[in-house]
């Protein structure tokens, strides 16, 4: 099998971005995306949303599609609909298309596998009406509307910026209620002179706060205890602030602390991973072109670290000029230039990273909170095992089960990591994270079993 | 790093996987004092990533004693371990797709028969229906043994470490064993930069314990083997036995929530130098076609996740247990060839016996390491 120079995994801005600056500098180069159209989360039906909606979404959102439009124009060999499931030592990756297994064979991988929220255990998570603001706000891209009896609970801009496109719609948020209380504006006050030289994000951020204000919507700092209630479904969210205890009626809670790596895939190929106190997540470790500690695998995009959008674009092309620059190229001045408006927009990272780091409440959750929703365990559960002296995610997974159903750990991940680290007053780099083993997501039995491939590796035995 | 403390011992054990763990706990139960090596964690490889198969069906004949043995154990084994371990009774049955197939499995249970063993028996095409109503029509009948049953690995193992520790064992992970070697009468360990010293001293390192048989000068060609398995989502439950075929590698079973977890033979690629394993995804196909043909309706079953650990698989298929060739005080009990977790109580058993008391009636001769080439010269250099 040839093998490309380059392939992507995820058509959001990072690998259309790498995409289209590979191939215009004449690699031969490969994108497969799960999704039907290029555009990822971000830009999500970026080329087909009606004029209205694509205003009502605001004007970020927009500068997608010219990105999209370069991406289109390139010569890089598009693959849409394809699930990735796994990647092997060589390089080599394994996805499904129509029902059917393929191969294609790189020399150089661009894991553009974004971000995605972080899972926000809590009493109540689990329960029909419960979603994350990011769910919410794909029915808004893709159907330009929600309900009308929505309270948005947590931390981060995305809440902000969802209440924002919702006032828009014609269905405003009954409450936002965010775990951040006034000190954290201390704290990250510092960073603000950072932050100043990025200052279109502090803009954007007031603005919104001005229109959140304007629609009346109202908006509680600082709360603890969160608590969804309901039998059947969704019916409240319980909170305290300041001791003094609260209870607003809502059929639909969206919540959200922030978004964390997609680290699926480079935990699948082995690549190094930090703990960054600052993100309170894994980060694949990274060098100063995304190039992980596996030779000739990059991440870009919000998987290399959370930074946005924009940033997410220009570590895109980066990647891109470094292999170009691998195989030979010398694009050393246009890389420079690249990483000088990379640290840029990057200045009002800790500034927010600061401000809407994630509630200890869902990092580290009560005892009686289910963590891992496809096995039904509790962080309590969790906590004995440790006890017990089971040391590391691993051997949680063994023991309980957590991680083993079928979302893969994603949503169980951090919080094991973190409850153990917890417990055993460590810090998380130390405890580390679930290995993680093909497939990357569900695979029929049947489709493995039409797998046709020459082996890639020398037999072992 | 664990903690160190009393650097003397009766008994020095390299290896935390079930072998390590059940011959530490049978040793403090014999009364000795015993330190175990592990230069992981607990279970960290074939201990606790196996298909926890506790199967005496399809035993090399010279194992089936041990089997037997270690059968008597884990039928008590929460009240040895107060812990369950997962561990469930039920059939193990091997499936035959051809007539052929099925005549050589008379011919098994014939031999087996003479030699006095009962446990297993061939089921007819009807009676292995009403064991496996959803077995596939081609299936012709079956051998089975039908008070076996399976467990869950990490958890039986975890229980085995903990259990030792409660008898006062020392169970030392994150330590390698950087060198052995023979000080007088005694056993040294050089492990985390400290020297350990002990009367016996017990090899249960698995794929890694031929380079600890060298270092006590004995020579064993094992090699670095990893079984591939795959775990299904939640089906709804339709079949309560642990299956097997008779023609081609298969080991299947439909665990108590539901998911289906199959192996059985295809070996993905190991890396012992560092730990790791890669998945063959195009060898673990054979095993998705295999559960399909045998049951049906796995077709349209989604696979969750594949995983595979490391063994060490020696040239006859069985593994290594009993005294060391040509070092008094050391012992081996490793190599188990991808079969020995059923064999883990009873083999700690009989190892604590060998050692406390210096001889043992389990019969262990058809494992010694001297079935392989030994140059008693090389194990009198290295040592001197």
């Amino acid at each position: 099998m040839n093998a490309c120079d380059l392939a992507i995994i995820g058509a959001g801005p990072a690998g259309m971005a790498a995409a289209t600056e590979a191939a215009n500098a004449g690699l031969s180069v490969i994108l497969l995306d799960e999704q039907p159209a290029p555009g990822g989360q971000i830009y999500r039906a970026i080329e087909t949303v009606p004029e209205e909606r694509r205003k009502l979404l605001g004007s970020d959102y927009g500068k997608g599609l010219s990105i999209a439009q370069a991406f289109r124009a390139s010569n890089a060999t598009y693959i849409p609909e394809a699930t990735v499931w796994n990647i092997n030592p060589d390089l080599s990756i394994d996805y499904s298309l129509n029902g059917g297994s393929s191969q294609v064979s790189t020399r150089h991988l661009l894991i553009a596998t974004g971000a995605v929220e972080r899972p926000t255990p809590m009493p109540g998570w689990t329960l029909p009406g419960v979603t994350t603001a990011g769910a919410l706000q794909i029915l808004l891209k893709a159907h330009g509307g929600v309900g009308d009896d929505v309270v948005l609970v947590g931390s981060g801009p995305l809440l902000y910026l969802l209440a924002q496109q919702m006032i828009e719609a014609g269905s405003p948020p009954k409450a936002i209620i965010e775990t951040i209380d006034r000190s954290r504006y201390l704290k990250a006050a510092r960073y603000l002179p950072r932050a100043l030289s990025a200052l279109s994000y502090l803009r954007k951020g007031m603005a919104m706060m001005r229109q959140i204000r304007r629609a009346g919507v109202p908006r509680y700092t600082g709360a603890r205890d969160i608590r969804i209630e309901g039998t059947q479904r969704a019916e409240a969210v319980r909170f305290s602030v300041h001791g003094k205890s609260h209870r607003i009626e809502a059929t639909s809670v969206a919540l959200h602390q922030g978004v964390v790596p997609n680290q699926q895939a480079t935990r699948l190929l082995g690549c190094d991973h930090v703990w960054s106190e600052s993100q309170r997540c894994f980060i694949p470790k990274l060098d100063a072109f995304f190039e992980s500690s596996v030779e000739n695998v990059f991440v870009a995009g919000d998987g290399a670290g959370i930074a946005g959008a924009y940033s997410a674009e220009i570590r895109g092309r980066i990647v891109a000029l470094r292999v170009a620059q691998k195989l030979g190229d010398d694009k050393g001045t246009q890389i420079r230039a690249l990483q000088k408006r990379l640290s840029r927009d990057e200045a009002i990272r800790p500034f927010l990273e600061t401000l809407y780091a994630p509630s200890d409440e869902v990092m580290v959750p009560h005892d009686d909170v289910l963590v891992c929703r496809c096995e039904e365990v509790t962080a309590g559960a969790i906590r004995e095992a440790v006890d017990l002296g089971a040391p590391g995610p691993n051997q949680i997974k063994s023991f309980l089960r957590s991680g083993m159903g079928p979302c893969q750990g994603r949503m169980c991940g951090l919080a094991v990591s973190s409850i153990i680290a917890e417990r055993r007053k460590e810090d998380p780099q130390s405890i580390g994270y679930y290995r993680l083993r093909p497939p990357l997501k569900p695979l029929l039995l049947s489709e493995l079993a039409q797998l046709e491939r020459e082996p890639t590796r020398d037999e072992p035995l | 790093m664990a903690s160190l403390g009393n650097r003397t011992a009766d008994l020095l054990i390299i290896g935390g996987g079930i072998h390590g763990c059940s011959a530490a706990l049978h040793a403090a139960m014999r009364g000795l004092e015993v330190v175990v090596f592990e230069k992981d964690t607990v279970a960290r490889h074939a201990s606790g990533v196996n298909a926890g198969g506790v199967r005496k069906l399809g035993r090399h004949v010279a194992e089936i004693p041990l089997s037997l043995h270690s059968m008597s154990i884990w039928r008590r084994i929460a009240d040895l371990l107060d812990d369950d371990c997962g561990f469930q009774p039920s059939p193990q049955i091997k499936v035959a797709e051809t007539a052929g197939e099925l005549e050589t499995l008379r011919g098994r249970v014939a031999e087996l028969n003479g030699l006095g063993y009962t446990h297993e028996q061939i089921l007819d095409r009807q009676t292995m229906r009403t064991y496996l109503p959803a077995v596939a029509e081609h299936c012709v009948g079956a051998v089975a043994s039908l008070d076996d049953g399976f467990a869950q690995p990490y958890q039986t193992t975890f229980a085995f470490q903990r259990k030792a520790q409660q008898m006062g064992v020392r169970v030392l992970e994150h330590t390698p064993v950087e060198r052995v070697s023979r000080s007088g009468k005694d056993w040294t360990v050089h492990a985390a930069g400290q020297e350990f010293i002990g009367r016996f001293i017990l090899n249960c390192a698995g794929a890694w314990g031929g380079e600890i048989a060298r270092q006590i000068g004995d020579h064993a060609p094992i090699r670095a083997y990893a079984p591939m398995m795959i775990v299904t989502e939640r089906l709804r439950p339709f079949c309560t036995a642990v299956v097997g075929a008779a023609g081609r590698p298969l080991s299947f079973k439909q665990m108590p929530n539901g998911t289906v977890v199959i192996g059985g033979g295809r070996p993905g690629v190991p890396e012992p130098a560092n730990n790791r394993t890669h998945m063959q995804m195009s060898e673990l196909r054979h095993s998705a076609q295999t559960a399909m043909d045998i049951f049906p309706v796995m077709r349209g079953a989604q696979i969750i996740r594949s995983w595979a650990g490391i063994e060490g698989l020696m040239p006859d298929g069985i593994p290594v247990i009993g005294p060391a060739a040509h070092a008094p005080g050391a012992f081996h009990a490793f190599g188990f060839s991808a079969h020995g977790f059923q064999l883990g109580p009873g083999v700690g058993d009989i190892m604590a016996e060998l050692i406390a008391t210096g001889s043992t009636q389990a019969p262990i001769k058809p494992f010694s390491i001297e079935r392989f080439p030994q140059d008693p010269t090389r194990a009198q250099k290295e040592l001197s």
